[in-house]
Protein backbone atom coordinates (compact mmCIF):
# COMPACT_ATOMS: atom_id res chain seq x y z
CA UNK A 1 0.00 0.00 0.00
CA UNK A 2 1.61 3.22 -1.16
CA UNK A 3 1.49 6.33 0.96
CA UNK A 4 2.43 9.82 -0.15
CA UNK A 5 4.62 11.60 2.37
CA UNK A 6 3.70 15.29 2.24
CA UNK A 7 7.03 16.86 3.19
CA UNK A 8 9.35 14.30 1.62
CA UNK A 9 7.14 14.45 -1.51
CA UNK A 10 7.66 10.83 -2.34
CA UNK A 11 5.28 7.92 -2.48
CA UNK A 12 6.48 4.91 -0.50
CA UNK A 13 5.05 1.56 0.58
CA UNK A 14 3.71 2.03 4.09
CA UNK A 15 4.58 -1.59 4.98
CA UNK A 16 8.19 -1.03 3.98
CA UNK A 17 8.30 1.90 6.42
CA UNK A 18 6.61 -0.12 9.16
CA UNK A 19 9.06 -2.94 8.53
CA UNK A 20 12.03 -0.55 8.75
CA UNK A 21 10.64 0.99 11.93
CA UNK A 22 10.06 -2.47 13.36
CA UNK A 23 13.46 -3.78 12.36
CA UNK A 24 15.40 -0.85 13.73
CA UNK A 25 13.12 -0.85 16.80
CA UNK A 26 14.00 -4.52 17.34
CA UNK A 27 17.71 -3.75 17.21
CA UNK A 28 17.39 -0.73 19.45
CA UNK A 29 15.41 -2.73 21.97
CA UNK A 30 18.00 -5.49 21.81
CA UNK A 31 21.09 -3.32 22.06
CA UNK A 32 19.70 -0.36 23.97
CA UNK A 33 20.67 2.16 21.29
CA UNK A 34 18.45 4.66 19.52
CA UNK A 35 19.09 3.24 16.10
CA UNK A 36 19.22 6.59 14.35
CA UNK A 37 22.59 5.70 12.85
CA UNK A 38 20.89 2.81 11.05
CA UNK A 39 17.58 4.46 10.28
CA UNK A 40 18.83 7.63 8.60
CA UNK A 41 21.04 5.85 6.01
CA UNK A 42 18.22 3.35 5.38
CA UNK A 43 15.70 6.13 4.79
CA UNK A 44 18.06 7.81 2.35
CA UNK A 45 18.62 4.46 0.69
CA UNK A 46 14.89 3.91 0.06
CA UNK A 47 14.59 7.32 -1.56
CA UNK A 48 13.71 9.84 1.15
CA UNK A 49 15.61 13.09 0.45
CA UNK A 50 18.58 13.26 2.90
CA UNK A 51 17.46 16.57 4.40
CA UNK A 52 14.02 15.16 5.21
CA UNK A 53 15.45 11.85 6.45
CA UNK A 54 17.75 13.61 8.92
CA UNK A 55 15.10 15.97 10.28
CA UNK A 56 12.29 13.40 10.50
CA UNK A 57 14.53 10.84 12.15
CA UNK A 58 15.33 13.41 14.85
CA UNK A 59 11.58 13.71 15.40
CA UNK A 60 11.26 9.92 15.60
CA UNK A 61 14.11 9.66 18.12
CA UNK A 62 12.33 12.01 20.55
CA UNK A 63 9.62 9.40 20.96
CA UNK A 64 11.87 6.37 21.23
CA UNK A 65 14.19 8.07 23.73
CA UNK A 66 11.17 9.19 25.74
CA UNK A 67 10.01 5.58 26.03
CA UNK A 68 13.50 4.48 26.91
CA UNK A 69 14.17 7.09 29.57
CA UNK A 70 10.96 6.22 31.45
CA UNK A 71 12.23 2.73 32.22
CA UNK A 72 15.61 4.04 33.40
CA UNK A 73 14.06 6.85 35.41
CA UNK A 74 11.88 4.38 37.32
CA UNK A 75 15.00 2.51 38.34
CA UNK A 76 16.66 5.77 39.36
CA UNK A 77 19.33 5.49 36.68
CA UNK A 78 19.16 9.04 35.36
CA UNK A 79 21.63 11.67 36.54
CA UNK A 80 19.55 14.78 35.86
CA UNK A 81 22.30 17.16 36.90
CA UNK A 82 24.80 15.64 34.49
CA UNK A 83 22.09 15.45 31.85
CA UNK A 84 21.39 19.15 32.34
CA UNK A 85 25.05 20.14 31.95
CA UNK A 86 25.39 17.97 28.84
CA UNK A 87 22.25 19.63 27.56
CA UNK A 88 23.77 23.12 27.73
CA UNK A 89 26.39 21.95 25.29
CA UNK A 90 23.78 19.98 23.37
CA UNK A 91 21.57 23.00 22.76
CA UNK A 92 24.48 25.14 21.61
CA UNK A 93 25.68 22.29 19.41
CA UNK A 94 22.31 21.72 17.78
CA UNK A 95 21.91 25.43 17.03
CA UNK A 96 25.32 25.42 15.37
CA UNK A 97 24.59 22.11 13.65
CA UNK A 98 21.32 23.21 12.02
CA UNK A 99 22.99 26.39 10.74
CA UNK A 100 25.87 24.32 9.40
CA UNK A 101 23.35 21.96 7.80
CA UNK A 102 21.60 24.82 5.96
CA UNK A 103 24.91 26.26 4.83
CA UNK A 104 26.22 22.93 3.53
CA UNK A 105 22.94 22.36 1.72
CA UNK A 106 23.39 25.57 -0.25
CA UNK A 107 26.94 24.52 -1.06
CA UNK A 108 25.68 21.16 -2.30
CA UNK A 109 27.97 19.30 0.09
CA UNK A 110 25.46 18.11 2.68
CA UNK A 111 25.31 14.53 1.34
CA UNK A 112 29.08 14.26 1.42
CA UNK A 113 29.31 15.63 4.95
CA UNK A 114 26.55 13.28 6.15
CA UNK A 115 28.35 10.29 4.62
CA UNK A 116 31.78 11.35 5.87
CA UNK A 117 30.51 11.92 9.41
CA UNK A 118 28.97 8.47 9.37
CA UNK A 119 32.10 6.80 8.07
CA UNK A 120 34.40 8.52 10.55
CA UNK A 121 32.28 8.18 13.68
CA UNK A 122 30.82 4.76 13.00
CA UNK A 123 34.28 3.53 12.07
CA UNK A 124 35.91 4.75 15.28
CA UNK A 125 33.09 3.63 17.56
CA UNK A 126 32.65 0.29 15.80
CA UNK A 127 36.31 -0.61 16.07
CA UNK A 128 36.57 0.48 19.71
CA UNK A 129 33.45 -1.47 20.63
CA UNK A 130 34.56 -4.55 18.78
CA UNK A 131 37.96 -4.49 20.51
CA UNK A 132 36.40 -3.98 23.92
CA UNK A 133 33.81 -6.71 23.42
CA UNK A 134 36.27 -9.27 22.11
CA UNK A 135 38.65 -8.49 24.96
CA UNK A 136 35.84 -9.03 27.46
CA UNK A 137 34.79 -12.27 25.80
CA UNK A 138 38.38 -13.54 25.80
CA UNK A 139 38.90 -12.48 29.40
CA UNK A 140 35.75 -14.23 30.59
CA UNK A 141 36.94 -17.40 28.80
CA UNK A 142 40.28 -17.26 30.61
CA UNK A 143 38.54 -16.60 33.90
CA UNK A 144 41.27 -14.25 35.00
CA UNK A 145 40.38 -12.33 38.12
CA UNK A 146 42.24 -9.09 37.39
CA UNK A 147 40.39 -6.28 39.13
CA UNK A 148 39.80 -2.98 37.44
CA UNK A 149 40.34 0.24 39.20
CA UNK A 150 37.11 1.60 40.61
CA UNK A 151 37.76 5.15 39.64
CA UNK A 152 40.14 6.47 37.05
CA UNK A 153 41.44 9.98 36.72
CA UNK A 154 41.92 11.45 33.29
CA UNK A 155 43.33 14.78 32.19
CA UNK A 156 39.84 16.26 31.88
CA UNK A 157 39.43 15.97 35.61
CA UNK A 158 41.99 18.72 36.14
CA UNK A 159 39.99 21.44 34.38
CA UNK A 160 38.43 24.38 36.31
CA UNK A 161 34.73 24.98 37.03
CA UNK A 162 34.40 21.82 39.04
CA UNK A 163 30.96 20.48 39.87
CA UNK A 164 29.76 17.65 42.02
CA UNK A 165 27.54 15.07 40.35
CA UNK A 166 26.27 13.04 43.28
CA UNK A 167 24.38 10.38 41.33
CA UNK A 168 27.36 9.65 39.12
CA UNK A 169 29.75 9.91 42.09
CA UNK A 170 31.89 12.41 40.21
CA UNK A 171 33.57 15.70 41.01
CA UNK A 172 34.68 17.05 37.65
CA UNK A 173 34.87 20.19 35.58
CA UNK A 174 31.60 21.17 33.90
CA UNK A 175 33.54 22.10 30.76
CA UNK A 176 34.10 18.55 29.56
CA UNK A 177 30.42 17.49 29.59
CA UNK A 178 29.53 20.76 27.88
CA UNK A 179 32.05 20.10 25.11
CA UNK A 180 30.85 16.51 24.72
CA UNK A 181 27.24 17.73 24.62
CA UNK A 182 28.15 20.30 21.99
CA UNK A 183 29.84 17.79 19.68
CA UNK A 184 26.92 15.39 20.00
CA UNK A 185 24.47 18.24 19.34
CA UNK A 186 26.23 19.20 16.11
CA UNK A 187 26.30 15.58 14.97
CA UNK A 188 22.67 15.04 15.92
CA UNK A 189 21.61 17.81 13.58
CA UNK A 190 23.87 16.79 10.71
CA UNK A 191 23.58 13.02 10.91
CA UNK A 192 20.00 12.68 12.10
CA UNK A 193 21.01 10.57 15.05
CA UNK A 194 20.43 10.86 18.77
CA UNK A 195 24.14 10.45 19.31
CA UNK A 196 23.83 7.73 21.93
CA UNK A 197 26.50 5.67 20.18
CA UNK A 198 28.93 8.54 20.79
CA UNK A 199 27.59 9.83 24.06
CA UNK A 200 27.63 6.51 25.88
CA UNK A 201 31.32 5.73 25.29
CA UNK A 202 32.24 9.38 25.89
CA UNK A 203 30.47 9.33 29.24
CA UNK A 204 32.13 6.09 30.27
CA UNK A 205 35.65 6.65 28.99
CA UNK A 206 36.03 10.45 29.04
CA UNK A 207 33.92 11.43 32.04
CA UNK A 208 34.28 8.18 33.96
CA UNK A 209 30.58 7.87 34.75
CA UNK A 210 29.29 4.58 36.18
CA UNK A 211 27.93 2.37 33.39
CA UNK A 212 24.59 1.98 35.14
CA UNK A 213 23.89 5.72 34.92
CA UNK A 214 25.08 6.17 31.38
CA UNK A 215 22.23 4.91 29.21
CA UNK A 216 19.42 6.64 31.11
CA UNK A 217 21.30 9.92 31.32
CA UNK A 218 22.24 9.89 27.65
CA UNK A 219 18.62 9.14 26.68
CA UNK A 220 17.49 12.01 28.89
CA UNK A 221 19.72 14.49 27.15
CA UNK A 222 18.99 13.01 23.70
CA UNK A 223 15.26 13.75 24.13
CA UNK A 224 15.97 17.44 24.49
CA UNK A 225 18.68 17.68 21.88
CA UNK A 226 16.58 15.90 19.24
CA UNK A 227 13.57 18.01 20.27
CA UNK A 228 15.66 21.10 19.66
CA UNK A 229 16.96 19.72 16.35
CA UNK A 230 13.42 18.84 15.22
CA UNK A 231 12.16 22.29 16.11
CA UNK A 232 15.06 24.10 14.44
CA UNK A 233 14.86 21.95 11.29
CA UNK A 234 11.11 22.59 11.11
CA UNK A 235 11.65 26.34 11.39
CA UNK A 236 14.77 26.78 9.22
CA UNK A 237 14.45 24.07 6.59
CA UNK A 238 10.80 22.83 6.80
CA UNK A 239 12.07 19.31 6.40
CA UNK A 240 10.33 17.50 9.28
CA UNK A 241 7.85 14.95 7.93
CA UNK A 242 5.53 14.17 10.83
CA UNK A 243 3.75 11.43 8.92
CA UNK A 244 7.02 9.64 8.23
CA UNK A 245 8.06 9.90 11.88
CA UNK A 246 4.70 8.55 13.06
CA UNK A 247 4.82 5.51 10.78
CA UNK A 248 8.37 4.69 11.86
CA UNK A 249 7.27 5.09 15.46
CA UNK A 250 4.36 2.69 15.08
CA UNK A 251 6.69 0.02 13.71
CA UNK A 252 9.35 0.83 16.27
CA UNK A 253 7.15 0.37 19.34
CA UNK A 254 6.32 -3.21 18.32
CA UNK A 255 9.86 -4.02 17.20
CA UNK A 256 11.41 -2.75 20.43
CA UNK A 257 9.21 -5.14 22.45
CA UNK A 258 10.58 -8.19 20.69
CA UNK A 259 14.06 -6.74 20.65
CA UNK A 260 14.17 -6.28 24.40
CA UNK A 261 13.17 -9.91 24.90
CA UNK A 262 15.72 -11.13 22.36
CA UNK A 263 18.39 -9.02 24.06
CA UNK A 264 17.83 -10.81 27.36
CA UNK A 265 18.92 -14.07 25.76
CA UNK A 266 22.41 -12.76 25.03
CA UNK A 267 25.25 -11.64 27.28
CA UNK A 268 26.31 -8.01 27.44
CA UNK A 269 29.62 -8.41 25.65
CA UNK A 270 28.07 -10.62 22.97
CA UNK A 271 25.48 -7.91 22.36
CA UNK A 272 28.16 -5.24 22.16
CA UNK A 273 30.20 -7.35 19.77
CA UNK A 274 27.21 -7.87 17.47
CA UNK A 275 26.33 -4.18 17.63
CA UNK A 276 29.92 -3.32 16.76
CA UNK A 277 29.79 -5.58 13.70
CA UNK A 278 26.57 -3.92 12.58
CA UNK A 279 28.00 -0.44 13.08
CA UNK A 280 31.06 -1.42 11.06
CA UNK A 281 28.93 -2.91 8.29
CA UNK A 282 27.08 0.40 7.85
CA UNK A 283 30.40 2.23 7.98
CA UNK A 284 31.99 0.06 5.30
CA UNK A 285 28.98 0.32 3.01
CA UNK A 286 29.06 4.13 3.21
CA UNK A 287 32.84 4.24 2.82
CA UNK A 288 32.68 2.12 -0.34
CA UNK A 289 30.05 4.47 -1.78
CA UNK A 290 32.45 7.36 -1.25
CA UNK A 291 35.48 5.66 -2.73
CA UNK A 292 34.14 3.55 -5.60
CA UNK A 293 33.49 5.29 -8.90
CA UNK A 294 29.77 6.12 -8.96
CA UNK A 295 27.72 5.02 -11.96
CA UNK A 296 26.22 8.51 -12.24
CA UNK A 297 28.53 11.47 -11.66
CA UNK A 298 25.83 14.10 -11.94
CA UNK A 299 23.06 15.06 -9.55
CA UNK A 300 20.24 17.57 -9.59
CA UNK A 301 19.24 19.88 -6.76
CA UNK A 302 17.53 23.13 -5.96
CA UNK A 303 19.79 26.13 -5.50
CA UNK A 304 20.10 28.19 -2.35
CA UNK A 305 17.89 28.02 0.69
CA UNK A 306 14.60 27.25 -0.93
CA UNK B 1 8.95 37.08 -9.14
CA UNK B 2 12.46 36.40 -10.28
CA UNK B 3 11.33 33.12 -11.83
CA UNK B 4 10.87 32.72 -15.52
CA UNK B 5 8.33 30.56 -17.20
CA UNK B 6 9.68 29.44 -20.54
CA UNK B 7 6.43 27.58 -21.18
CA UNK B 8 4.42 30.78 -21.21
CA UNK B 9 5.86 32.33 -24.32
CA UNK B 10 5.06 29.62 -26.86
CA UNK B 11 1.60 29.09 -25.43
CA UNK B 12 0.89 32.80 -25.80
CA UNK B 13 2.00 32.57 -29.40
CA UNK B 14 -0.45 29.75 -29.95
CA UNK B 15 -3.31 31.52 -28.24
CA UNK B 16 -2.59 34.61 -30.31
CA UNK B 17 -2.79 32.48 -33.45
CA UNK B 18 -6.24 31.23 -32.65
CA UNK B 19 -8.43 34.17 -33.63
CA UNK B 20 -6.55 34.62 -36.89
CA UNK B 21 -7.12 31.01 -37.82
CA UNK B 22 -10.81 30.91 -37.13
CA UNK B 23 -11.89 33.78 -39.29
CA UNK B 24 -14.84 32.16 -40.99
CA UNK B 25 -17.53 31.49 -38.41
CA UNK B 26 -19.02 28.67 -40.48
CA UNK B 27 -15.91 26.60 -39.90
CA UNK B 28 -15.09 25.50 -36.42
CA UNK B 29 -11.65 26.12 -35.01
CA UNK B 30 -9.07 23.81 -36.60
CA UNK B 31 -8.35 22.28 -33.21
CA UNK B 32 -10.32 22.15 -30.02
CA UNK B 33 -9.12 20.21 -27.03
CA UNK B 34 -9.74 19.60 -23.40
CA UNK B 35 -8.49 17.49 -20.51
CA UNK B 36 -10.47 14.85 -18.63
CA UNK B 37 -9.55 16.76 -15.48
CA UNK B 38 -7.82 20.03 -14.82
CA UNK B 39 -6.57 19.12 -11.39
CA UNK B 40 -4.20 16.30 -10.50
CA UNK B 41 -4.91 15.85 -6.82
CA UNK B 42 -2.06 14.45 -4.74
CA UNK B 43 -3.80 12.61 -1.94
CA UNK B 44 -2.25 10.43 0.75
CA UNK B 45 -2.67 7.35 -1.44
CA UNK B 46 -1.29 9.05 -4.55
CA UNK B 47 0.68 6.71 -6.80
CA UNK B 48 0.68 8.78 -9.95
CA UNK B 49 -2.18 9.75 -12.20
CA UNK B 50 -3.32 9.54 -15.79
CA UNK B 51 -4.93 12.49 -17.52
CA UNK B 52 -6.86 11.91 -20.70
CA UNK B 53 -6.51 14.68 -23.27
CA UNK B 54 -8.93 14.71 -26.15
CA UNK B 55 -10.31 16.93 -28.84
CA UNK B 56 -11.35 17.34 -32.41
CA UNK B 57 -9.44 18.59 -35.44
CA UNK B 58 -10.65 20.10 -38.66
CA UNK B 59 -9.25 18.12 -41.59
CA UNK B 60 -6.09 16.11 -41.88
CA UNK B 61 -3.01 16.75 -39.84
CA UNK B 62 -0.85 15.62 -36.98
CA UNK B 63 -1.57 16.41 -33.37
CA UNK B 64 1.16 17.18 -30.88
CA UNK B 65 0.55 17.69 -27.15
CA UNK B 66 3.20 19.27 -24.94
CA UNK B 67 2.91 19.25 -21.15
CA UNK B 68 5.17 21.57 -19.25
CA UNK B 69 5.46 22.05 -15.49
CA UNK B 70 6.34 25.33 -13.78
CA UNK B 71 9.87 26.60 -14.28
CA UNK B 72 12.36 26.56 -11.44
CA UNK B 73 16.06 27.09 -11.00
CA UNK B 74 17.98 23.84 -10.91
CA UNK B 75 21.56 23.13 -9.92
CA UNK B 76 23.30 20.31 -11.71
CA UNK B 77 26.36 19.09 -9.86
CA UNK B 78 29.17 16.88 -11.04
CA UNK B 79 31.21 14.67 -8.78
CA UNK B 80 34.93 14.54 -9.04
CA UNK B 81 37.67 12.81 -7.10
CA UNK B 82 38.95 14.89 -4.21
CA UNK B 83 41.83 13.06 -2.53
CA UNK B 84 40.36 9.65 -3.21
CA UNK B 85 36.76 10.52 -2.35
CA UNK B 86 33.98 11.27 -4.79
CA UNK B 87 32.57 14.69 -3.94
CA UNK B 88 30.50 17.30 -5.76
CA UNK B 89 32.93 19.63 -7.49
CA UNK B 90 31.53 21.57 -10.44
CA UNK B 91 28.02 22.88 -10.72
CA UNK B 92 25.91 24.80 -13.20
CA UNK B 93 22.58 26.47 -12.45
CA UNK B 94 19.85 26.42 -15.05
CA UNK B 95 17.22 29.14 -14.80
CA UNK B 96 13.55 28.32 -15.09
CA UNK B 97 13.91 24.70 -16.14
CA UNK B 98 10.47 23.08 -16.32
CA UNK B 99 9.86 20.74 -13.42
CA UNK B 100 8.06 18.37 -15.78
CA UNK B 101 8.09 18.00 -19.54
CA UNK B 102 6.34 15.42 -21.71
CA UNK B 103 5.21 15.21 -25.30
CA UNK B 104 2.51 13.19 -27.01
CA UNK B 105 2.14 13.00 -30.78
CA UNK B 106 0.47 11.08 -33.57
CA UNK B 107 3.84 9.99 -34.94
CA UNK B 108 7.58 10.42 -34.56
CA UNK B 109 8.36 14.07 -33.84
CA UNK B 110 11.20 14.22 -36.34
CA UNK B 111 8.74 13.46 -39.14
CA UNK B 112 5.90 15.70 -38.03
CA UNK B 113 7.57 18.80 -36.69
CA UNK B 114 10.17 20.73 -38.72
CA UNK B 115 13.28 21.86 -36.87
CA UNK B 116 12.45 25.55 -36.91
CA UNK B 117 9.00 25.05 -35.42
CA UNK B 118 10.26 22.58 -32.84
CA UNK B 119 12.84 25.11 -31.74
CA UNK B 120 10.44 28.02 -31.64
CA UNK B 121 7.70 26.14 -29.79
CA UNK B 122 10.01 23.93 -27.73
CA UNK B 123 8.53 20.67 -28.96
CA UNK B 124 10.62 17.73 -27.84
CA UNK B 125 13.12 17.54 -25.00
CA UNK B 126 16.01 18.25 -27.37
CA UNK B 127 14.48 21.62 -28.21
CA UNK B 128 13.73 22.61 -24.66
CA UNK B 129 15.37 25.94 -23.93
CA UNK B 130 17.42 25.37 -20.81
CA UNK B 131 19.20 28.63 -20.16
CA UNK B 132 22.01 29.08 -17.72
CA UNK B 133 21.31 31.37 -14.85
CA UNK B 134 23.04 34.70 -15.12
CA UNK B 135 26.46 34.50 -13.59
CA UNK B 136 26.93 30.81 -14.39
CA UNK B 137 29.85 30.55 -16.75
CA UNK B 138 30.69 27.48 -18.78
CA UNK B 139 32.14 26.61 -22.15
CA UNK B 140 29.78 25.17 -24.76
CA UNK B 141 31.12 21.66 -24.22
CA UNK B 142 30.56 21.74 -20.47
CA UNK B 143 27.19 23.32 -20.97
CA UNK B 144 26.12 20.53 -23.29
CA UNK B 145 27.34 17.91 -20.83
CA UNK B 146 25.43 19.42 -17.91
CA UNK B 147 22.31 19.93 -19.99
CA UNK B 148 22.41 16.29 -21.08
CA UNK B 149 22.85 15.24 -17.45
CA UNK B 150 19.85 17.29 -16.36
CA UNK B 151 17.68 15.73 -19.06
CA UNK B 152 18.99 12.24 -18.30
CA UNK B 153 18.38 12.52 -14.55
CA UNK B 154 14.94 13.97 -15.03
CA UNK B 155 14.16 11.18 -17.49
CA UNK B 156 15.28 8.64 -14.90
CA UNK B 157 12.81 10.15 -12.42
CA UNK B 158 10.09 10.07 -15.10
CA UNK B 159 9.89 13.86 -15.04
CA UNK B 160 11.09 14.27 -18.62
CA UNK B 161 9.82 10.97 -20.02
CA UNK B 162 11.99 9.78 -22.89
CA UNK B 163 9.28 8.27 -25.01
CA UNK B 164 6.70 10.35 -26.88
CA UNK B 165 3.25 9.29 -25.68
CA UNK B 166 0.96 8.16 -28.52
CA UNK B 167 -1.92 10.30 -29.74
CA UNK B 168 -4.67 8.28 -31.39
CA UNK B 169 -6.55 9.88 -34.27
CA UNK B 170 -10.01 8.54 -34.99
CA UNK B 171 -11.28 9.14 -38.51
CA UNK B 172 -9.07 12.20 -38.97
CA UNK B 173 -11.50 14.00 -36.73
CA UNK B 174 -11.14 13.04 -33.09
CA UNK B 175 -7.98 12.52 -31.12
CA UNK B 176 -7.13 11.29 -27.67
CA UNK B 177 -4.03 10.61 -25.64
CA UNK B 178 -3.27 9.51 -22.12
CA UNK B 179 -0.65 11.48 -20.23
CA UNK B 180 0.96 9.80 -17.29
CA UNK B 181 2.10 11.73 -14.23
CA UNK B 182 4.33 9.71 -11.87
CA UNK B 183 4.02 9.63 -8.07
CA UNK B 184 6.87 12.12 -7.68
CA UNK B 185 5.25 14.72 -9.96
CA UNK B 186 6.10 18.24 -8.76
CA UNK B 187 3.25 20.49 -7.73
CA UNK B 188 2.33 23.71 -9.50
CA UNK B 189 0.49 25.08 -12.49
CA UNK B 190 1.23 23.18 -15.68
CA UNK B 191 0.40 24.16 -19.24
CA UNK B 192 -0.82 21.65 -21.78
CA UNK B 193 -0.30 22.92 -25.33
CA UNK B 194 -2.00 21.39 -28.35
CA UNK B 195 -0.77 21.80 -31.90
CA UNK B 196 -2.30 20.77 -35.19
CA UNK B 197 0.33 20.51 -37.91
CA UNK B 198 -0.19 19.99 -41.60
CA UNK B 199 2.63 19.87 -44.16
CA UNK B 200 5.12 21.13 -41.63
CA UNK B 201 3.08 24.14 -40.57
CA UNK B 202 1.12 24.90 -37.45
CA UNK B 203 -2.46 25.43 -38.51
CA UNK B 204 -4.16 25.29 -35.17
CA UNK B 205 -3.45 25.28 -31.51
CA UNK B 206 -4.76 25.79 -28.05
CA UNK B 207 -3.55 25.68 -24.51
CA UNK B 208 -5.02 24.59 -21.20
CA UNK B 209 -3.80 24.92 -17.66
CA UNK B 210 -3.43 21.85 -15.49
CA UNK B 211 -3.09 22.18 -11.74
CA UNK B 212 -1.06 19.65 -9.80
CA UNK B 213 -1.89 20.16 -6.15
CA UNK B 214 -1.61 18.36 -2.87
CA UNK B 215 -5.08 17.96 -1.39
CA UNK B 216 -6.59 16.94 1.91
CA UNK B 217 -4.25 16.12 4.74
CA UNK B 218 -1.19 16.42 2.49
CA UNK B 219 -2.02 19.97 1.51
CA UNK B 220 -2.86 20.98 5.05
CA UNK B 221 0.31 19.47 6.52
CA UNK B 222 2.51 21.08 3.88
CA UNK B 223 0.85 24.47 4.28
CA UNK B 224 1.12 24.14 8.04
CA UNK B 225 4.80 23.19 7.87
CA UNK B 226 5.63 26.16 5.67
CA UNK B 227 3.34 28.88 6.94
CA UNK B 228 3.40 28.20 10.66
CA UNK B 229 6.70 26.43 10.96
CA UNK B 230 7.20 27.42 14.61
CA UNK B 231 3.91 25.88 15.67
CA UNK B 232 4.51 22.88 13.41
CA UNK B 233 7.90 22.27 14.99
CA UNK B 234 6.51 22.58 18.50
CA UNK B 235 3.65 20.19 17.75
CA UNK B 236 5.97 17.69 16.06
CA UNK B 237 8.09 17.66 19.24
CA UNK B 238 5.13 17.43 21.61
CA UNK B 239 3.36 14.66 19.69
CA UNK B 240 6.52 12.56 19.52
CA UNK B 241 7.21 13.11 23.22
CA UNK B 242 3.64 12.24 24.16
CA UNK B 243 3.57 9.08 22.04
CA UNK B 244 6.89 7.98 23.47
CA UNK B 245 5.59 8.46 26.98
CA UNK B 246 2.31 6.72 26.10
CA UNK B 247 4.23 3.81 24.62
CA UNK B 248 6.27 3.39 27.78
CA UNK B 249 3.18 3.51 30.04
CA UNK B 250 1.08 1.13 27.93
CA UNK B 251 3.86 -1.36 27.39
CA UNK B 252 4.81 -1.36 31.06
CA UNK B 253 1.31 -2.44 32.01
CA UNK B 254 1.43 -4.96 29.22
CA UNK B 255 4.56 -6.66 30.51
Amino acid sequence: MQIYLPIAEVSIDVFLLLFLGGGVGFLSGMFGVGGGFLMTPLLIFIGIPPAVAVASEANHIIASSMSGVMAHWRRGNVDFKMGGVLLIGGFLGSFAGVQLFSWLRTLGQIDLVISLSYVVFLGIIGILMLLEASRTILRSRRQSGARRRLHQHYWVHRWPLKMRFRKSKLYISAISPIIIGFVVGVLASIMGVGGGFLLVPAMIYLLGMPTMMVVGTSLFQIIFVTANVTFLQAVTNQTVDVLLALILLAGGVVGAQFGTRAGQLLRGEQLRGLLALMVLAVCIKLALDLVLTPSELFSVGTPGSH
Amino acid sequence: MGRRFPGMLPSLVVVALLPALSISPAHAQPLIADLSKHVVAITTGFTGSDVLVFGAVEGKGDVVVVVQGPGQDVVVRRKGRVSGIWANRDSLTFAGAPSFYAVAATGPLAKIVPDAIARQEQIGVDYLRLKLKEGSLAGPGERKLFRAALVRLRARDQLYPKQVFPVTLIGNRLFRATLHFPANVPTGTYTVRFYLLRDGKIIGGSSSPLYVNKTGMNAELTAFAHEQSVLYGLLAVLIAGFLGWLGAVVLRRHN
